[in-house]
């Protein structure tokens, strides 16, 4: 059995996971990751990009059904559901060998197998039932991310109940589908589904889509997904799932009444939990605040010398935030103190539904809720040349300014390539721009960030093109 | 466009300042590096270079004016291929201009442009007026504070010095948790205005003659005055001091002295001063610990040994630097403070050479004075106020004998030096002075 010594040993090689073991051994540390399954984690193999795959396929499916408007014309416009899946699981393919790539080229050791604590600076591994390494960590990372939530009664059978993951890899494409949670995860699966001409209902316990968005942003995306024949339920919950033989029956209780509706396909999207158990946190001071591991600024857990990040501390879930959590963590173990904590005001978040939906910072409630006294711009994707060129007209930006100090409190967008624009906003805001910084900055025309530029004008009441 | 040139910042305390002199007239022709002005600034009277080309067309503020604001509008100068006609309906950039150079172009012909009162206001835009940015600061060394532009402008809005403030950011950069931190701590949030009125204010201090008071002559404070009756206040006020006193005998030292300016053979001349700066910097290497500011919410550790020596000059005083005299050679160390105490009498320094020392002497030694305790130059942690050297009677293996005696006491912070570490450091000075030949090593 191999035993072996390490600077850093990071449990999980998901987005939080490999970054920080690749960061370690940039600071010339002797690094590890730990893996029962596959390099990337759950974001590279079966979360952000095989979805993202999906959503391209639907998304030129959906544009083809516009050729006409471009100018085209085409016959017998349909799809292969299994060439679709195929794809995505080849994007996810080949990015999973990157990351065996990239660790190799950092020299960053792989061991295969599930990593549990085993005493002080000791990680037991285990493959198959059989203990395969005893490693000996000065630092220990824990990244072992976090799986679906699962409501009681209705637990996924990746049959007629789905997860994210049963949902990623469809056998069948189903003809109505009903999506529990309007989350980003529910909310993209509804969008792929729908956009491929299911039937979606989605149904959501809180009063609206995409609850952690900003009421109008919500509200917009709300009328924009029933524009598209989406169903979408608010305020109401599921009690009750039965299975038939290929369909489900399900019960929704919606303003104190019970409906029942019959569909092929159930996709259970209620949240997640962290991966917190079997991993070797009973006998140490590690503390667990329901599923998630709690941590300080610099991701240190309650026993010393180890370390959690991603997922597995809480939200929010997002990848981009484990990688930055991972860095935090081991620069701060490297004794550099030009890193900071994590601000999480500064961390956007994407959603690839159509129309996408990106945000950072305050919603204009929460700012308000806060004690701000706020100035709100927005603007209209109909007001911007480059939106109407690209035939993409719908959406809007809007930003969340403090009226004293100009500081930029939050940016939410709906709309066409929102997701690649949002990071503007981000980068603004993690130099603390004012609003000032930003009516000075010049935004190339003809793009779509032109509208970011004039949202941020028009909540001084200075927009020119609306 | 005709370029408007204002009155600059010449230090980072400089809110306004004198107009002493121009030394370029209406209609003559500049260039860049063309020295146009002489200002009286906090400290100094500065001469200001221009970084424009073009002819002088009109000054806007007559020379001997005094308060001119920092950014006001002071001359208007047309490029090359502009004439006068472009001066028509020009506004001049810049801040409010006062009051006296405001009417100064006013008396000027009407058929010229018409007479700049105080700057436009800044233009309505759409519904929204615009807060304005606050320049980038400057800290005593003239360097850029490193800033976020919201930490800027939370500083501004809540009166907070920048330079009292440590940045938390990357490089140094001073963000929003670090204001919101010095906001939290009562003694840096200066509130702009003081909430109430002081309590019963003694006589105020006024011009005026008062019941029962001796004839007088008045002289009107210059900007020196003012800034040092402020500094002294503040620091006998705000820094909480304490002094500690040596005796050093120096009759090594002034032997050393003079076999070295005996060797210097009229290139150097070795003044008893200058081997104290050396000493008192290679003493902060040894107790880097007094090398020390405190910086509000914590304490600056400097790594050079920058020492501010006090010079009298003419109607105040001025602190030129040594920079890195823990570095310097004795004879650099005194033809550099020859230097700099000549121009500091002409009120020639820049801002750079007297504004961010690390640590204090002020020497008084050559008036016969005994021992006595010196104002801490704020921010610094210490002050060395040194003494006449003197023969005295002394006790040696329980003998009387006479040895030349130099009492220096040292000022001390106590936000940042603390005693024991203050008692360190003037051993270790003691130690170099009484055995000088350690300097060299």
């Amino acid at each position: 059995m191999a035993e072996q010594n390490f600077d850093v040993v990071v449990v999980g090689s998901g987005p939080g996971g490999y970054v920080a073991a690749i960061r370690a051994a940039q600071l010339g540390m002797k690094a590890a990751v730990v893996e029962r399954e596959l390099l990337g984690g759950i974001c590279l193999n079966w979360g952000c990009i095989p979805t993202k795959a999906l959503l391209r396929s639907s998304e030129i499916y959906h544009l083809m059904h516009r050729l006409d408007e471009f100018g085209f014309s085409a016959k017998d416009i349909k799809f292969d559901l299994q060439k679709i899946v195929k794809r995505s699981r080849a994007v996810a393919g080949q990015l999973n060998a990157g990351v065996k790539h990239l660790l190799r080229k950092n020299k960053v050791t792989v061991v295969e197998g599930h990593g549990r604590l085993a005493g002080k600076g000791k990680i037991a591994v285990e493959k198959d039932g059989k203990a395969v390494a005893d490693i000996a960590a000065k630092h220990i990372i824990l990244a072992t991310g976090a799986r679906a939530r699962e409501l009681p009664g209705m637990e996924a059978d990746g049959k007629l109940i789905w997860t994210y993951r049963h949902a990623m890899v469809p056998d069948v494409m189903p003809k109505s589908l009903l999506v529990i949670g309007s989350g980003a995860i529910g909310i993209e699966f509804a969008s792929f589904f729908n956009t491929l001409g299911a039937d979606v209902t989605v149904v959501e316990v809180l009063d609206r889509v995409l609850p952690v968005e900003d009421e109008e942003i919500s509200a917009f995306a709300h009328k924009a997904f029933e524009k598209q024949g989406m169903k979408l339920k608010t305020g109401a919950k599921v009690t009750k799932l039965e299975k038939g033989a290929n369909n489900v029956k399900a019960t929704i209780e919606n303003n104190g009444k019970n409906e029942t509706i019959t569909v092929d396909r159930v996709i259970s999207a209620v949240g997640i939990v962290g991966n917190v158990e079997d991993i070797g946190l009973e006998n140490t001071k590690v503390e667990v605040d329901r599923t998630h591991v709690v941590i300080d600024e610099w991701m240190r857990t309650g026993e010393p010398g180890v370390y959690a990040i991603g997922d597995l501390v809480g939200p929010p879930w997002l990848a981009h935030k484990a990688s930055h959590e991972g860095v935090i963590c081991v620069e701060h173990i490297a004794g550099d103190n030009t890193t900071h904590p994590l601000d999480t005001s500064n961390v956007p978040g994407c959603t690839y539904c159509w129309p996408q939906v990106a945000s950072v910072g305050m919603t204009e409630a929460a700012a308000k809720e806060a004690g701000h006294e706020v100035k709100v711009g927005r603007f209209p994707f109909i007001g911007n040349g480059k939106a109407i060129a690209l035939g993409e007209a719908e959406g809007m930006v809007k930003t969340v300014f403090d009226a004293k100090t100009g500081e930029l409190l939050g940016a939410h967008m709906v709309g066409a390539e929102v997701t690649e624009l949002i990071q503007g906003y981000g980068v603004a805001k993690t130099l603390e721009s004012t609003e000032l910084d930003l009516m000075h900055a010049i935004f190339p025309h003809p793009t779509l960030s032109e509208m970011m530029h004039e949202s941020v004008l028009d909540a001084y009441g200075r927009a020119i093109h609306f | 466009m005709p370029i408007t040139i204002t009155m600059p910042a010449l230090s980072p305390t400089m809110t306004e300042g004198t107009l002493a002199k121009w030394l370029v007239n209406e209609g003559d022709t500049i260039s860049s590096g063309d020295i146009i002005a002489e200002i009286e600034t906090d400290k100094a009277t500065m001469e200001v270079e221009t970084v424009d080309e073009g002819k002088v067309a009109k000054i806007l503020v007559p020379e001997g004016t005094e308060g001119v604001a920092v950014n006001a509008a002071i001359a208007i100068v047309l490029e090359e291929d502009e004439d006068e006609s472009a001066l028509s309906g020009y506004q001049p950039a810049g801040g409010p201009a006062p009051a006296a150079a405001a009417e100064a172009p006013a008396a000027a012909p009407a058929a010229e442009a018409p007479a700049p009162t105080a700057a436009a206001p800044p233009k309505a835009n759409g519904g929204g007026a615009v807060q304005a940015a606050p320049p980038a600061p400057t800290n005593a060394a003239g360097e850029r504070i490193k800033a976020s532009p919201l930490a800027r402008r939370m500083a501004a809005q809540a009166g907070l010095d920048l330079t009292a403030i440590t940045g938390s950011g990357p490089h140094g950069r001073i963000v929003k948790a670090d204001i919101e931190k010095a906001l939290s701590m009562p003694a840096l949030a200066a509130a702009p205005a003081p909430a109430a009125a002081p309590a019963p204010a003694p006589a105020a201090p006024s011009s005026e003659p008062q019941p029962f008071e001796p004839e007088f002559e008045f002289v009107a404070a210059n900007n020196m005055r003012k800034v040092v009756a402020r500094r002294m206040t503040e620091s006998k006020q705000q820094v909480p001091h304490f002094y500690l006193t040596v005796d050093c005998e120096i009759d090594a030292l002034l032997a050393l002295r003079k076999d070295l300016n005996a060797r210097g053979e009229g290139e150097f001349k070795l003044s008893v001063n200058d081997l104290v700066i050396k000493a008192a910097a290679l003493a902060l290497m040894k107790v880097p610990a007094a090398n020390a500011s405190w910086a509000g919410d914590g304490i600056k550790y400097y790594k050079t040994a920058d020492i501010s020596v006090a010079v009298a000059i003419d109607g105040g005083l001025i602190t030129p630097i040594v920079r890195s005299a823990e570095q310097k050679g004795l004879s650099t160390i005194s033809v550099e403070m020859r230097e700099l105490a000549g121009r500091a009498r002409e009120g020639k320094l820049r801002p750079e050479e007297f504004q961010g020392g690390s640590f204090s002497i002020s020497n008084l030694g050559m008036y016969g004075i005994k021992q006595f305790e010196a104002v801490i130059n704020m921010p610094q942690g210490c002050i060395l106020a040194v003494g006449a050297g003197e023969q005295r009677p002394v006790v040696k293996d329980g003998a009387l004998a006479i040895a030349t005696v130099m009492s220096c006491t040292l000022s001390v912070d106590h936000r940042s030096v603390d005693g024991a570490v203050g008692a360190e450091y003037l051993a270790a000075f003691k130690k170099l002075i009484e055995d000088p030949m350690t300097m060299m090593l």
